[in-house]
């Protein structure tokens, strides 16, 4: 499929350094889309969720949705950025039909919120500071599926079919200023940069935040310029970037194609690339033949908004505590050593595991289950921990099956196995699987007995207060239950048996 | 201002998406460097001081709850369209076979 | 009283022999659809109609009939039938905006106009004729034949809103909606001989009318008396959620303002740029002539100057269709309307729109949206649509300026009467001079209304005077209007529209129109 060349990514920064610009469109969880009453919600039959206005029929008119600008000016708050005293919208005019008005309804001179920061810490600690030029509102565009062909892809369809259940979602679009001087940690502060943007997104409860719903989506532009050249060099902007890992990796193969591309002594051409997951490479996007020239003018269907400093300060108030700070708190909280915590938060699995407390386990088990077995198997999947299918409440049942004595360790990563099987809850699966401990008393009640009386030594020892001797009877019962027994349980039948206290 | 031609023409109505012959491509450029000729002077008419109205009647923070409407059917919804399928409007390929 | 003379009535005498029981709903409604069915069809019919919705409306007045026989409390117009400008997007009636790409095209939804013209319970007589997207004033520009004027069968009803005009001014309807942009139901009332307004901007919601330029569009009322539009437009005012624009004030006293009956001490300002020269000489005399009568009555009459609105007209083609071009950029053969394919090569969406629109948009509608697309491209935009951002900040400061002096101003509406069919088909810059004096309150958002001024001494055709007010004082024109328009039809003994000439039965006419 891919035919492009590509340097190594040694060779490549050896070489040029890599200049870095990210536009991530959040998609807003608001009830109602941005300029309709026509319900914002993902997945629904197709069509369905559609009124005159976000099919774009003759005569309709957009009303703004102020949730969704109550939203936008939140997350420019997060974002440290100015608010505007007084913001406008404006058509961006091009076709495509997955555009039912042939412009998007966007902000083009006076966005929402500019001029903003956000400090990015990568794996290691180190902290980079990002500039945010603008974050503006706009609309989602509706969804097409290509069909015919081979691949599903736009390339070689036959046609394609529209679904406008997306048209008119709300958007704010956070556009940062180029990033430079990341040099080799160029894929990894991309990675960190869409990570923190999701964070504070979710954490403001302004989008559901799931990239693999498109909810956060990411178009990362990467330009190379020899070292110590000051002029930038011709950027591309990726499209289709819909994980954390994509993200990352796009950045990376788009260093490397770069380079090969200027090392041969071509120009790079300024275009949009597609990211594509199965074969970890870009090509060249769709053509669009009026992209060069938008046309914006002021949406004359639309007036102004106006923020007065009351109501940026009522919503100021309403700002959560910002995740860095977050952060803090949950370490201290959790009682992670700085190497433990920083884990969770390279994993992306801070908010599973402070739902796995809050419903129920201890820090020590959610740490444990997230980032041992539940993120080997994501590995091993090839998704982020978080996209694997385990949900906290999974976590927190396997813990209590393991704290009443049903399974053992051994076992749950079994049961755990079962679940991911989709053979249901891990008690469901307890069943289906036969993984119970023999937890019956009575049928260990006759193994610790039979166990005794082939040891009448040691029973005798016992009785006489040597309890650390007890070891030697519950190592006969295990043996006779085949491991699936809880050991802690035996223990004490064994003690209450022979009248010692434990 | 630079004056109106051919090529003009060609390259509007492809950012227009309106098809056109040679033939009108020829006179649409007539006729516009006409009007475009006798509006020009709208160009020196007001200063830059001068601020742009957008709107007639100004109005600022027209805005809705968020609350939902209503919807149309997905037959209502389909009913105008020239082609559909599947509960979905049906389009051409987008891309040329390349 | 026969069906004739009926149909002949002001809106506002139906309605009062509707309320006291003098006649029908049905009547009314059957007299005006037997008027449609005789003159409006044929080589030589009106053909104000683009499409006639009888059953519905006969059901309509059916069911207001029985409402009020049963003693329901109902609206002032309820029963008193309208036709609707078909740029206005209606349920079960077809809405084509005289295009060709909307052919047969049945919006699933209603404009906030047409509920509340449902509401009040008016029988809606059909959907009437108008230049392509309203582009135009002559309404030769519709893709589906001209309309002819009932004074001049060989003349221009105006436009875009022509079938609405000529409906009206031939008793196919007493009243009837339009929509003026830059003077499409202004000039068209004025060459057609009836009342026509433009509210203020966001008096009237525009959520269903089609779009061609957002911020100068508006609905409005025409009728034959000033009255009667000061009744429609209490109708369908008022604040719509569902527009951005609209304004929050209600639209009321409109009619009580028509009933006011005096100008004694009002300040009426003449502006000087809109008339004298390149003005027909018979509507320069019945203007003067409507000014002595004001005088008379005890207005002030005053001259002031709007020295930008020499710059009015070119802004106005510039930023009319820059925001056309963008207003139709969704009629592409995807969701809606007709779809036409390329004739060769490969079948690509892009053709496929390129090819639709090709096919589905008229000349002048092509025109203005390959110069709107212009004025917006890159590298032009500050010098055209910005600089026209610019002019109608003057001119609205000229309109400010000029009402610190006086309460409403004056102008012949159009410049000259009703021009010949074809006469200036090739000439679209001549066309536009149409709108010189309308054009102006579009900018910036102010009322006008246009009234019958007599009919021009050359060649015994209708002139129009229009009224002009401040933003949200709409009442000032209509109280104005009306008290100008019984000096005259003192004057005259009667109507203007009595002096038209009657129409010939256009036979055949009568199967197609049913």
């Amino acid at each position: 499929m891919n035919t492009e060349t590509i340097l190594s990514f040694e060779e490549a920064m050896e070489k040029y350094e890599p200049v870095l610009g990210f536009e991530v469109h959040v998609e807003l969880n608001t009830k109602t889309k941005m300029f309709s009453s026509a319900p914002n919600v993902f997945g629904d039959e197709p069509n369905t969720n559609v009124n005159e206005v976000c099919l774009g029929l003759p005569g309709v008119l957009p009303v703004v949705n102020k949730k969704a600008v109550e939203s936008s000016i939140l997350i420019g708050l997060a974002l440290n950025c100015k608010i505007a005293p007084h913001s406008t919208f404006a058509r961006k005019q091009y076709f495509y039909p997955d555009t039912p008005k042939n412009f998007q309804t966007s902000q083009y001179d006076d966005p929402i919120c500019y001029d903003g920061w956000i400090d990015i810490e990568l794996e290691d600690g180190t902290v980079f500071h990002v500039e945010i030029e603008r974050a503006h509102m706009e609309e989602d565009a509706g969804k097409l599926t290509h069909m015919g062909g081979s691949t599903g892809r736009i390339q070689g369809a036959d046609f394609s079919l529209v679904d406008y259940n997306r048209s008119g979602v709300p958007l704010v679009e956070i556009v940062t200023k180029t990033i430079e001087g990341a040099g080799s940690r160029a894929p990894e502060l991309a990675k960190a940069y869409v990570a923190a943007i999701r964070e504070i997104v979710k954490n403001l409860g302004v989008s559901e935040a799931k990239m693999e719903h498109g909810n956060v989506r990411c178009d990362a532009n990467v330009s190379l310029r020899p070292h110590g050249q000051e002029k930038l060099g011709t950027r591309t902007e990726t499209k289709n970037v819909n994980s954390l890992r994509a993200v990352e990796n796009a950045v990376k193969f788009e260093i490397q194609r770069h380079a090969a591309v200027l090392d041969s002594g071509v120009a790079i051409t300024q275009e949009t690339r597609h990211w594509h997951e199965d074969t970890k490479s870009t090509t060249s996007g769709r053509p669009k033949s009026d992209a060069d020239d938008y046309r914006y003018f002021p949406e004359p269907d639309l007036v102004p908004i106006v923020t007065s400093a009351a109501w940026v300060e009522e919503l100021r108030a309403t700002l959560p505590e910002p995740p860095a700070e977050r952060r803090k708190r949950l370490q201290a909280d959790w009682g992670y050593s700085d190497l433990e915590f920083r884990d969770v938060v390279n994993a992306g699995l801070m908010d599973e595991i402070e739902e796995t407390i809050a419903a129920g386990a201890t820090a020590a088990a959610a740490r444990k289950w997230w980032m041992g077995e539940i993120a080997r198997r994501a590995k091993l999947a090839d998704v982020d921990p978080a996209a694997l299918g385990v949900t906290p409440a999974v976590v927190v049942e396997i813990e209590k099956l393991i704290a009443s004595g049903a399974i053992n360790d051994k076992l749950a990563r079994k049961v755990l196995d079962g679940v991911l099987e989709g053979e249901g809850t891990p008690t469901e699966v307890v069943a289906k699987r036969g993984l119970a401990v023999v937890s019956d008393d009575g049928a260990l009640q006759t193994a610790i007995d039979e166990a005794l009386a082939a040891q009448p030594d040691v029973a005798e020892k016992i009785r006489g207060g040597k309890v650390q001797a007890v070891g030697a009877i519950v190592g006969g019962v295990m043996k006779v239950t085949r491991g699936q027994a809880d050991a802690g349980r035996v223990r004490e039948l064994i003690l209450k048996t022979l009248g010692v206290e434990g | 201002m630079a004056a109106i031609n051919r090529d003009d023409v060609a390259h509007l109505a492809q950012l227009a998406h309106i098809e056109m012959s040679d033939e009108e491509l020829d006179r649409m450029a007539t006729e516009l460097a006409v009007i475009v000729d006798s509006v020009k002077s709208v160009s020196e008419a007001a200063g830059a001081d001068v601020p742009a109205t957008s709107h007639p009647i100004p109005l600022t923070n027209v805005m809705r709850e968020d609350v939902v409407g209503h919807v149309l059917t997905v037959e209502e919804a389909l009913s105008g369209a020239p082609d559909a399928s599947d509960g979905r409007f049906k389009v051409p390929a987008i891309l040329e076979e390349s | 009283m026969s069906a004739s003379e009926l149909i002949r009535s002001s809106a506002a005498v139906m309605a009062a022999k509707l309320a006291a029981g003098e006649i029908t709903s049905v009547e009314l409604v059957q007299a005006h659809l037997d008027r449609i069915a005789e003159i409006d069809g044929g080589e030589r019919g009106i053909h104000a109609f683009l499409h006639v919705n009888g059953e519905e409306a006969l059901a309509v007045a059916a069911d207001v009939d029985a409402r009020r026989a049963a003693g329901e409390e109902l609206h002032e117009l309820a029963g008193v039938p309208i036709a609707i400008k078909d740029l206005i997007v209606t349920k079960g009636q077809p809405t084509t905006a005289a295009s060709k790409i909307l052919e047969g095209w049945m919006s699933p939804y209603d404009a906030t106009v047409i509920k509340k013209i449902r509401a009040a319970r008016m029988p809606m007589l059909g959907k009437t004729n108008l230049d392509e997207f309203a582009m135009g004033s002559s309404t030769e520009h519709s893709a589906y034949g001209l309309t002819r004027n009932p004074w001049d069968l060989d003349r221009i009803p105006g436009g875009s809103g022509g079938g609405s005009a000529a409906a009206v001014a031939s008793f196919e309807a007493p009243l009837a909606l339009g929509t003026d942009t830059g003077g499409s139901i202004r000039q068209p009332g004025s060459v057609t001989g009836t009342v026509g307004v433009k509210p203020t901007y966001g008096a009237v919601s525009r959520y269903g009318a089609i779009a061609m330029a957002s911020s100068l569009d508006q609905i409005g009322p025409v009728s034959r008396t000033v009255l009667d539009s000061a009744l429609l437009q209490e109708v369908i005012g008022g604040y719509d959620p569902q527009d951005s624009t609209s304004l929050t004030d209600p639209s009321t006293g409109l009619a009580d303002a028509a009933r006011v009956g005096n100008v004694a001490g009002m300040k009426i300002g003449v502006i000087k740029e809109l008339h004298g020269e390149g003005f027909q000489a018979g509507v320069e005399n019945r203007f003067n002539e409507s000014l002595e009568l004001l005088r008379e009555a005890g207005a002030e009459i005053v001259e002031v100057s709007c020295p930008n609105f020499g710059y009015a007209l070119g802004a106005y083609y510039l930023i009319m269709p820059s925001e056309a071009s963008s207003n139709l950029a969704k009629f592409d053969g995807v969701r809606f309307g007709a779809r036409t394919l390329p004739t060769e090569g490969p079948l690509t969406i892009e053709r496929v729109m390129g090819a639709t629109r090709a096919a589905g948009f008229g000349a002048e509608v092509k025109r203005r949206i390959i110069l709107g697309t212009y004025a917006l491209s890159a590298g032009y935009y500050d010098a055209y649509y910005g600089s026209a951002q610019r002019v109608r900040t003057l001119v609205q400061r000229d309109f400010e300026a000029a009402f610190e002096q006086v309460d409403v101003l004056i102008s012949p509406t159009t410049p000259t009467t009703a021009f010949k069919l074809g006469e200036k088909l090739d000439d679209p810059l001549s066309m536009y001079l149409q709108d010189v004096a309308t054009i102006p309150a579009n900018l910036a958002g102010i009322p006008g209304l246009t009234l019958p001024g007599g009919l021009a001494d050359e060649d015994g055709l209708p002139v129009g005077i229009q009224l002009l007010a401040p933003a949200r004082e709409d009442a000032r024109v209509y109280r104005v209007g009306a008290v100008l328009e019984s000096l005259l039809e003192a004057k005259w003994g009667g109507p203007m529209l009595n002096q038209a000439p009657e129409l010939a039965t256009t036979a055949v006419a009568a199967e197609e129109a049913n």
